[in-house]
């Protein structure tokens, strides 16, 4: 089908969201807790664009996020219009209160001319720059052990394990940490060891070259799910890239 | 016994009707919990014991039913008559023997028990002549305060699951769906959202496997409408429920429940019990091919799992929060599947839509809200407790005429409507008609049917205050704006309440109102800010008088106000000393007070004891 973006038509497929035609079309709507990963949730709300769909009155619009909106057909879109630079710039300023260090907020909020929120910085957070995206408790929950969650709610709201108590649940993976868009989790790497949500996990060494790999849970976590031997995984990135390099070279074209 | 065909039901009706008609005196203690609250727990017990002791068989001819909720919240315990009429107010357990001996054995009122209406002075005898009863409709109350809740036997003798009987026996899906529209029954929740267009929308969902979802979570502050229903007519609900799930084709069903609404838990247990039992609940109901069975699920007592899609995700034993509506809930709710989810309120008209028509239904109220509305009315209101009025009646009636108006010696100020997320409405919007649509207009909404009544002494600042917090408690925390929003919202009202304010915090207010409303991800959110526009769009005054003038001529805000004893005025009764916390209100007796400003808290109530008006609010 075709939708109309910016006045540029745009084709798009049934089932998709409008935030996929956009970016397909190179049409930049900003996102903070979009991952290509995982199911959208619609909680930085920085993907507003303005809608109107087709048999509207033509002065009749909404705004909508684009990461949750499903195109159809005779769709309008706006993506930068008055209305949606406003609501972007006054979400920004709120974010920017919230977590004046992050660095994509940063960006993101000079981009829309805000240096400086209006409203008080948060103070003593736990976690400084997390926004609350989300996407960390959606990566492990989809993609690893759910190990972390939300809990609380409003103000209050923060992201970890269970009672923010160290859990057997997580196996210091860092898929939560690695998709973090402002790096807000923090992380203690020493080579032999990483200590994550409260836990300290053992590092195993690489059998080649000795490197750090990965966790020892994270191996048995791997083992268990795909039945592979734990040396298939006692293999540091970069060796077993050497490795399929090589026996490329062994086969005979 | 299951009843294996409708003719079986038709018999067992008759005979209920027959056990009905041999009552000829009717006991009715009111054990709703406000009544319960104040003691008619006690009463009933008493009562019982009494009459066993006298040997007054109760199952001959005298029948006494704990029922649900009787309105006059305000006055419980309450107990009525019937046939009489007669009406009990603040009855107590030491009034039962007399009450036995005089009213039950002889058909004689006790005056000191009636109710006294407040413009004549004069006692009234039975509730009928009670203004507040009779300028009401009752509809959705229809069985509540009058029926035992737990009894099956009295619901059928009542004429219960006629509607369903109709139903099943000559009416198909398409027929039901039909009246139901006719009806134009719009969400008793607070959406408003046309019933039958849900119901329809469901019904033609691709999908074989639905749900249905009775939404009986009410958390608005001071509403008690749902649990008044699910607690005094839970059959009335479920009738309601059956028959929906026979328009739309659902097996299974769902009736979300707050944690704190026990006794509204325990009721739709009983009655899904009984129901079950008689086969009018579960496989083969009334002996068709239609099975439908329905589930209580409580919830955690979070305001937001009200909200339809964050109930959906509770019930699946989700986080309880809200997710986009792009894709309506009656193509993907609950588990992903089609599901149609109404409130209780809704349900409780549906046996009544189907038994009298569509049409009926559809010729009392407005234009485009049809049917009766349930409020709880509390607040600075003479007469508190749940009314039920026509679509289309005033908010001046409801408050005065059946309300009694705001208490002796105060006036009215603004009248809030539709929960948290309502509005305020001044005095010169008294004469507003009640429904969906002329409520928006005017700034505040329908809602679910809270309706609080605030008069001169309330602040209109610090009534905003109150709800944004509530609301900053309550946002679950996903979205960025209602999150991050609220939270400077409040900030920002707390500074104007203490003080601090100036005109830039307007200029903030107003714009996040704007992005809470825009970008907020569900209705909570979007709606939000409406305490805060609307007494800004009435009483934007009162916040420049905090702003400029420092002063909060309510006596509200602590820091804004002061209270002083006026000498010309103080006939030196010592009232006033006997209320004041703190007790800096120093005078001789028969001569004025003083009110030492160094150690009063500005609570006001002294203010509010006064009967010489000698104290003023500076």
């Amino acid at each position: 089908m075709k939708i109309l973006i910016n006045g540029r038509a745009v084709t798009a497929f049934n089932g998709e969201t409008v935030l996929t035609a956009a970016r397909r079309a190179g049409v930049e709507i900003p996102t903070l807790c979009h991952h290509e990963a995982v199911e959208d949730s619609g909680a930085c709300r920085l993907c507003m664009v303005e809608i109107r769909e087709a048999g509207w009155d033509e002065d009749w619009t909404k705004l909508v996020t684009a990461c949750l909106f499903p195109v159809q057909e005779g769709l309008v879109v706006q993506t930068d219009s008055p209305e949606v630079r406003r609501t972007r710039k006054e979400i920004l300023e709120l974010l920017l209160a919230r977590s004046p260090e992050a660095e994509p907020v940063r960006v993101l909020a000079a981009e829309y001319g805000v240096e400086l929120s209006p409203y008080p910085e948060r103070e003593d957070a736990e976690l400084p720059n997390c926004i609350l995206c989300g996407i960390c408790t959606r990566v492990c929950q989809a993609l690893v052990t759910g190990a972390i969650t939300m809990s609380e709610r409003g103000p209050d709201k923060t992201v970890g394990p269970p009672f923010g108590e160290a859990t057997d649940v997580c196996i210091g993976c860092l898929a939560c940490a690695s998709s973090c868009p402002t790096d807000a989790i923090p992380v203690e790497d020493t080579g032999t060891t990483r200590t994550i949500w409260g836990r300290t996990f053992d590092l195993v060494p690489c059998a080649i070259c000795g490197a750090p790999t990965g966790t020892r849970d994270q191996i048995d976590w791997l083992v268990k799910k795909t039945g592979r031997a734990a040396a298939d995984f006692e293999i540091c990135v970069a060796c077993k890239t050497k490795a399929t390099g090589e026996a490329w070279h062994r086969i005979s074209w | 016994m299951k009843i294996a065909n409708l003719k079986e039901f038709e018999v067992l009706r008759a005979d209920a009707e027959a056990a009905q008609k041999k009552i000829r005196k009717k006991i009715l203690v009111c054990c709703g919990t406000g009544c319960l609250a104040a003691g008619s727990g006690k009463v009933a017990a008493a009562l019982r014991a009494e009459l066993d002791r006298k040997g007054l068989d109760v199952d001959v001819g005298l029948k006494m039913n704990e029922t649900g909720c009787r309105g006059l919240c305000e006055l419980g315990p309450l107990v009525t008559f019937e046939p009489s009429g007669i009406f009990y107010k603040s009855v107590k357990a030491s009034d039962v023997a007399e009450i036995v001996e005089k009213t039950i054995e002889r058909d004689e009122a006790i005056p000191r028990l009636l109710y006294r209406d407040k413009a004549s002075k004069q006692r009234v005898e039975t509730y009928e002549e009670i203004p507040f009863y009779k300028s009401q409709t009752r509809w959705a109350l229809r069985n509540v305060g009058l029926l035992d809740p737990k009894d099956i036997t009295e619901y059928i003798g009542s004429g219960g699951f006629t509607a369903l009987a109709k139903a099943l026996a000559t009416m198909t899906p398409e027929e039901v769906l039909g009246e139901v529209e006719t009806a134009k029954l719009r969400g008793r929740g607070g959406g408003g959202f046309d019933a039958g267009r849900k119901w329809r929308s469901c019904a033609n969902a691709k999908e074989d496997e639905r749900y249905l979802v009775c939404n009986g979570d009410e958390g608005d502050p001071g509403a008690f409408m749902d649990r008044t229903i699910m607690e005094g007519d839970p059959y009335g609900v479920i009738e309601g429920m059956v028959i929906a799930a026979y328009a739309i084709g659902a097996k299974e069903g769902f009736i979300y429940v707050r944690q704190e609404y026990p006794l509204a838990v325990r009721h739709l247990d009983a009655a899904l019990g009984n129901m079950r039992g008689l086969g009018l609940l579960g496989e083969t109901i009334l002996g068709t091919e239609f099975c439908f069975d329905i589930r209580i699920a409580r919830g955690g007592g979070a305001f937001v799992c009200g909200e339809s899609s964050a109930l959906m995700r509770s019930i699946e034993g989700k986080v309880g929060e809200p997710r986009a509506k792009y894709i309506h809930g009656t193509a993907k709710g609950l588990y992903d599947k089609p599901t149609v989810l109404n409130n209780v309120e809704t349900f409780v008209n549906i046996p009544l839509i189907l038994e009298k028509g569509g049409a009926w239904f559809a010729s009392t109220g407005t234009e485009r809200s049809k049917g009766t509305k349930a409020f709880s009315l509390v607040g600075k209101v003479q007469n508190t407790g749940l009314v039920e009025v026509p679509m289309g009646t005033s908010l001046r009636e409801i408050i005065f005429d059946i309300g009694g108006g705001v208490p002796k010696g105060r006036t009215f100020k603004a009248v809030q409507t539709g929960g948290p997320s309502g509005g305020c409405l001044p005095a010169s919007h008294l004469d507003t008609r009640v429904d969906f649509d002329t409520l928006t207009e005017a700034g505040s909404m329908m809602g679910s049917g809270g309706m609080i009544v605030m008069d001169d002494r309330t602040c209109m600042v610090d009534v905003a205050r109150y709800f944004t917090k509530f609301l900053v408690n309550e946002s679950c925390g996903k979205c960025v704006p209602c999150r991050e929003g609220l939270q400077q919202m409040l900030r920002l009202l707390t500074e104007i309440c203490e003080g601090a304010g100036t005109l830039r915090h307007l200029e903030q207010i107003e714009g996040l109102a704007h992005v809470l409303e825009k970008g907020s991800l569900c209705a909570l959110g979007k709606s939000a800010a409406n305490p805060v526009t609307s007494t800004l769009r009435y009483f934007r005054d009162e916040y420049l008088e905090h702003i400029e003038g420092k002063k909060c001529s309510a006596g509200v805000c602590r820091a804004l106000c002061r209270f002083e004893i006026d000498e010309e005025k103080c006939t030196g009764c010592t009232l006033c000393t006997s209320v004041c916390p703190t007790a800096c209100i120093a005078g001789e007796k028969k001569t004025p007070h003083e009110i030492d400003q160094e150690a009063c808290i500005q609570c006001g109530s002294c203010f509010d004891v006064c009967s010489f008006n000698a104290i003023r609010i500076l």
